[in-house]
């Protein structure tokens, strides 16, 4: 087991505009932690601060070098030109089967557009492939910034149900407005 | 035969265009009447057919050929492989973009002269079509490197990807339509500047020399025939590189199976 994830004071501006200012959290080890609150309020640049995309101005993060990350992002950052399998094996370890993440595919009801390009897939699909590809890269923290963006009610009830599988003893941390995905996936909440 | 109706359909405005340019030679030609201000095409085709016969033609295509695609496969080599290294680098890119700005508007005639103080005359042509085209590739690669999308390298930052992975994933796709459109640019330009320095150096075995020679005997059908080579020769070779490329570029932007 690793240790936990601590953010202690974190400062971030962008020119004038100050995002987080002496924030301090604590992401427990396999929990899952979600963070909710308004538009703009700096949740994204959290995690991106977690994710090392970028760095503090002043504060310090910890329990974070050496773990392996996986993420969905606010856009889905997909390689439009391939398909959903490449997409997916890109970018998990080389043990991870096409088998298994067929298999996966199967749970989120993508079978049959497994092998077409990503960018003819409509916005929902692409957000199952990026969640898929965030759930079997199998990595020690899985940060999920509002995976159910856009999905209807039948679909969003069965992807709460399939991502409170794959988090299930993991560290996560997801950021959402809704309070039912946080109350399903979330062990603990942060309002911010 | 259905095959060749087909065709005649899908090319008929192309055909149309084509002979009304050749009638319009032929009766432009019989109004002067002076073969050497304009030979008709029918005197072209029967220089053309003449020299077909012999082996200095042949050899003069080889020579010229070789040399000016030469120059153009060398270009796009170093072009790539300049813009790859430099653009991490942000003062050897610099350097390197002056240096190529500076070949691109630097005009042809100048360098061909310039150059002619610094090579043999029978390597001119593959010199003058390396420097056409070089600063054109490696613009064009260094923008498209630098198009790659930050948000999926970002994403390949945080799955650790590979470096392999995320050159032919991201960086690949980003880079083959500018490299593409930049060859076929490139393709045209290293014949018109490759000739151009042949004529200057009258090189032996070049269609530039024969150019040079056709003019300076008042020998209009030749001149005319020789320019018809060069077409053919520079249409037919971009045609074949660009089928190439355009499929290696299919190849590296689409799904393949296996993992690499």
């Amino acid at each position: 087991m690793g240790a936990d994830i601590v953010l202690s004071n974190i400062k971030k501006q962008y020119k004038e505009k100050v995002v987080l200012d002496q924030f301090s959290a604590t992401f427990l080890e396999g929990k899952t932690t979600c963070i909710m609150g308004p538009s703009g309020v700096g949740k994204t640049t959290l995690l991106n601060l977690i994710l090392k995309l970028e760095n503090p101005d002043s504060g310090t993060i910890t329990g974070i070098d050496k773990k392996t990350c996986a993420a969905v992002f606010q856009e889905d950052r997909l390689c439009e030109e391939f398909d959903a399998i490449t997409n997916v094996m890109i970018a998990v370890s080389s043990h991870i089967s096409e088998e298994q993440i067929r298999e996966e595919f199967e749970k989120v009801h993508l079978s049959d557009y497994e092998r077409k390009p990503v960018s003819s897939l409509s916005g929902g699909m692409k957000r199952r492939v990026a969640i898929v590809r965030a759930v079997l890269a199998d990595s020690e923290l899985i940060v999920l910034d509002e995976p159910l963006k856009g999905f209807d009610r039948t679909l969003k009830m069965d992807m709460l149900e399939y991502l409170k599988e794959a988090l299930k003893g993991k560290t996560a941390i997801l950021v959402t407005h809704e309070k039912e995905e946080a109350s399903t996936l979330g062990d603990i909440i942060i309002e911010l | 035969m259905k095959s060749f109706v087909q065709w005649l359909k899908k090319y008929r405005y192309k055909i149309i265009a084509g002979v009304f340019w050749i009638v319009l030679w032929q009766l432009m030609s019989m109004y002067i009447n002076n073969t050497i201000f304009l030979a008709s095409p029918f005197n072209v085709l029967k220089s053309l057919f003449l020299l077909c016969q012999t082996k200095d033609f042949w050899a003069t295509i080889v020579g010229s050929f070789f040399k000016i695609s030469g120059g153009f496969f060398l270009a796009v080599m170093c072009g790539v492989f300049f813009a790859v290294v430099t653009f991490r680098f942000v003062l050897l890119k610099e350097i390197t973009t002056v240096f190529m700005q500076m070949i691109k508007s630097i005009p042809v005639a100048s360098f061909v002269i310039l150059a002619l103080l610094w090579v043999k005359a029978k390597n001119l042509s593959l010199l003058i079509s390396f420097l056409m085209v070089l600063p054109i590739i490696y613009i064009n690669v260094l923008k498209g490197i630098h198009s790659a999308d930050n948000s999926l390298l970002q994403m390949a930052k945080v799955f650790r990807m590979s470096p392999l992975r995320k050159v032919r994933y991201i960086y690949l796709p980003a880079i083959m339509p500018h490299f593409v459109s930049a060859c076929s640019v490139g393709l045209g330009f290293c014949w018109k500047s490759g000739i151009a320095a042949e004529v200057i150096s009258l090189a032996q075995y070049s269609i530039g020399s024969r150019l040079y020679e056709a003019k300076l005997y008042l020998n209009t059908e030749e001149l005319f025939a020789w320019t018809i080579v060069i077409v053919l020769i520079s249409a037919v070779f971009e045609k074949l590189v660009m089928i190439i490329i355009q499929a290696f570029s299919k190849s590296v932007t689409r799904t393949r199976r296996g993992r690499t």
